[in-house]
């Protein structure tokens, strides 16, 4: 196997480690340069879950306080927590891809050996934090606007912790193979749409997945979609037992696997049609 | 007998291009009919490169310079052919590989842009795994060989473009590659900022007995580093050998310069005048009518100095240059 493959040799771990590190330092720094941006960024960012959460907050009051079981309080609890998981959700998009092919970016990350997978797994995770640390003043408005029901045990707090990084995870191997689709195709933005149209029904970013039929409950759990965002957000908010908590963990470590397998096999076809154009 | 450091055998890309004519109506019907053109821009091409040699790799635009330094870097597969760069084939991007090799494109940029470059040296010492005790004398040494020591703690967007290939080949250096590969490094600089980066590049050759190929389109480049030149056009290799030697087989013609003692003679009989300073006049003659026309010459003219000269390399260059312009 190549040696820029995702595994390998002995000390390969710790010298990962310190290319983890090294890149997130990296990252954090050139995110704080544009510190008023990304905070402006954010923002704008919550119009959407303040809108889904007042649409269902107004169902629920006109019909006698919960919709299908589900408080307003617990309304409020879903979408703040959405609004975190949503930011660890943030991945380099097939968009990003795109360009990147097409404008010969991707040959600078092509000469380094090593993945360009974990550079872009290590810059995200490097703006997850500063990105975090500018939600929380945010998430305490919305706390106070929105009155959140929120009474997590420790252990759904541990589980959310882990949750959210391994959808951080799923998200990113699903968006990278998409995105090196361009290899094939020179765009890839209307295959982006369709699978944000399918992410955003299957995957309780529009609609907790419990308000949902059961059938397409059903279908959102044998796709990846539900346990890169629904999951973790039901981990913290919902009442899930501790079978359904390590479950999801299990399933979450399934797609993991299965995509980042995938991401490496489409990967290894698609490196050989790249042209380099430009640069 | 050493194993050369860079190996090219019958080495081919083809990369196939859409085409359609202008205007709407050639959109509307490529909907339908997609048509496609073959370009092999690396055609059956064979070298070798043997370890510490520095080779000029020349050849007016759309050559195939560039695509040939990218399969040998492993940036791009080839069509056929083989390649092998320290026994390695560039194609598979071994990690051995890649750490054991550069590219330096004049136009590229592999610097974090909103950070000082020091913080991406930092992140290619993680990179390639370079132990810190050997990573920050070098970092140092080559901070100092280009003489960037103010800059690397500026962030990169506000380095002009001197400064920034400055930095750039700081950076592309810091794992000690062993092949150089170089495309336009000097381009867009002004002279001065060449003639650094040009000794900088004789210094590391000589230092650590790197093989380095590089392409330019100034012949200072080439001539102040180069002792052997390959030139290719339209994807085949057109020569092969001593940059004194280029003139030889690329021009159909020599330089006579005559010292006339009588002056004044119109030796347009002779052949192209292409100077004349005083008594002094310079000819350009075919070739292979050389000795006949410098015997003429002696036999009919009062001649009092006479030199016969191969055409300047800049000439030369710039004849194969204008070819890829026809």
């Amino acid at each position: 196997m190549s040696a820029q493959g995702l595994s390998g040799e002995a000390g390969y771990v710790r010298s990962l480690f310190d290319f983890y590190v090294t890149r997130g330092r990296t990252q954090i720094q050139s995110t704080l340069q544009y510190r008023v941006a990304t905070y402006f960024w954010l923002i704008g960012m919550l119009a959407e879950p303040i809108v889904y959460l007042v649409v269902w907050t107004t169902i629920a009051e006109q019909q006698g306080g919960s919709v299908q079981g589900i408080t307003t309080g617990e309304f409020a609890a879903y979408y703040i927590v959405w609004t975190l998981v949503r930011n660890m959700n943030i991945v380099f998009t097939p968009y990003g891809w795109e360009g990147r092919i097409r404008e010969g970016e991707l040959s600078a990350a092509l000469l380094r050996p090593i993945h360009p997978l974990h550079d872009d797994l290590a810059a995200f995770a490097g703006w997850k934090p500063v990105v975090i640390v500018f939600w929380l003043p945010i998430a305490a408005v919305l706390w106070l606007v929105f009155d959140p029901v929120l009474d997590p045990t420790l252990l759904e707090v541990g589980v959310f912790f882990f949750a959210i990084w391994g959808a951080y995870l799923i998200r990113t191997m699903f968006m990278a193979t998409l995105g090196m689709i361009t290899l094939w195709t020179t765009r890839v933005s209307a295959i982006f749409e369709i699978f944000i149209a399918i992410e955003l029904l299957l995957s309780g970013r529009l609609v907790p997945l419990r308000l949902m039929p059961d059938w397409a409950e059903d279908v959102a759990s044998v796709l990846p979609f539900k346990w890169s965002f629904f999951f973790p957000i039901d981990a913290l908010v919902g009442d899930l037992s501790t079978g359904e908590l390590l479950g999801g963990l299990a399933m979450q470590a399934f797609w993991i696997v299965a995509l980042t397998g995938l991401a490496l096999l489409v990967w290894r076809f698609a490196v050989r049609r790249y042209s380099a154009v430009g640069n | 007998m050493t194993e050369p450091a860079v190996r090219v055998a019958g080495l081919n890309k083809t990369f196939l291009v859409p085409e359609r004519e202008a205007g709407l109506r050639a959109a509307v019907k490529s909907l339908f009919r997609r048509q496609h053109r073959e370009v092999r821009a690396v055609d059956e091409i064979s070298f070798e490169i043997a370890t510490g040699e520095v080779v000029g790799f020349l050849g007016p635009n759309g050559a195939g310079k560039t695509t040939t330094l990218k399969m040998l870097s492993g940036l791009l597969y080839p069509t056929a052919g083989e390649a092998t760069v320290l026994g390695h084939v560039p194609s598979k991007r071994e990690r051995a590989f890649l750490s054991r090799i550069t590219l330096v494109m004049g136009n590229r940029n592999q610097l974090q842009w909103d950070l000082p470059a020091l913080d991406s040296f930092e992140l290619n010492r993680a990179i390639y795994r370079i132990q810190r005790p050997d990573f920050t004398p070098l970092r140092d040494e080559l901070i100092e060989l280009l003489d960037v020591g103010d800059l690397v703690r500026k962030p990169v967007r506000n380095l002009s473009l001197g400064e920034r290939m400055k930095v750039e080949i700081v950076g592309s250096l810091l794992h000690r590659p062993q092949v150089l590969f170089l495309d336009e490094p000097t381009i867009g600089l002004d002279v001065t900022m060449q003639k650094r980066i040009r000794g900088f590049i004789a210094e590391y050759n000589g230092r650590y007995e790197a093989t380095v190929l590089l392409t330019s389109h100034y012949m200072a480049d080439v001539v102040a580093l180069c002792r052997r030149v390959i030139v290719i056009h339209h994807g085949k290799i057109l020569f092969d050998g001593p940059l004194a030697r280029l003139g030889d087989s690329l021009a159909a013609w020599k330089t006579i310069a005559v010292d006339l003692t009588g002056g004044g003679a119109d030796l347009s009989s002779y052949g192209d005048v292409i100077g004349r300073d005083g008594d002094r006049v310079t000819l350009r003659v075919p070739r292979e009518e050389t000795a006949r026309i410098t015997a003429r010459l002696l036999a009919e003219q009062d001649v009092a100095d006479l030199t016969v000269e191969d055409p300047p390399i800049e000439d030369v260059i710039e004849m194969v240059f204008g070819q890829g312009n026809e």
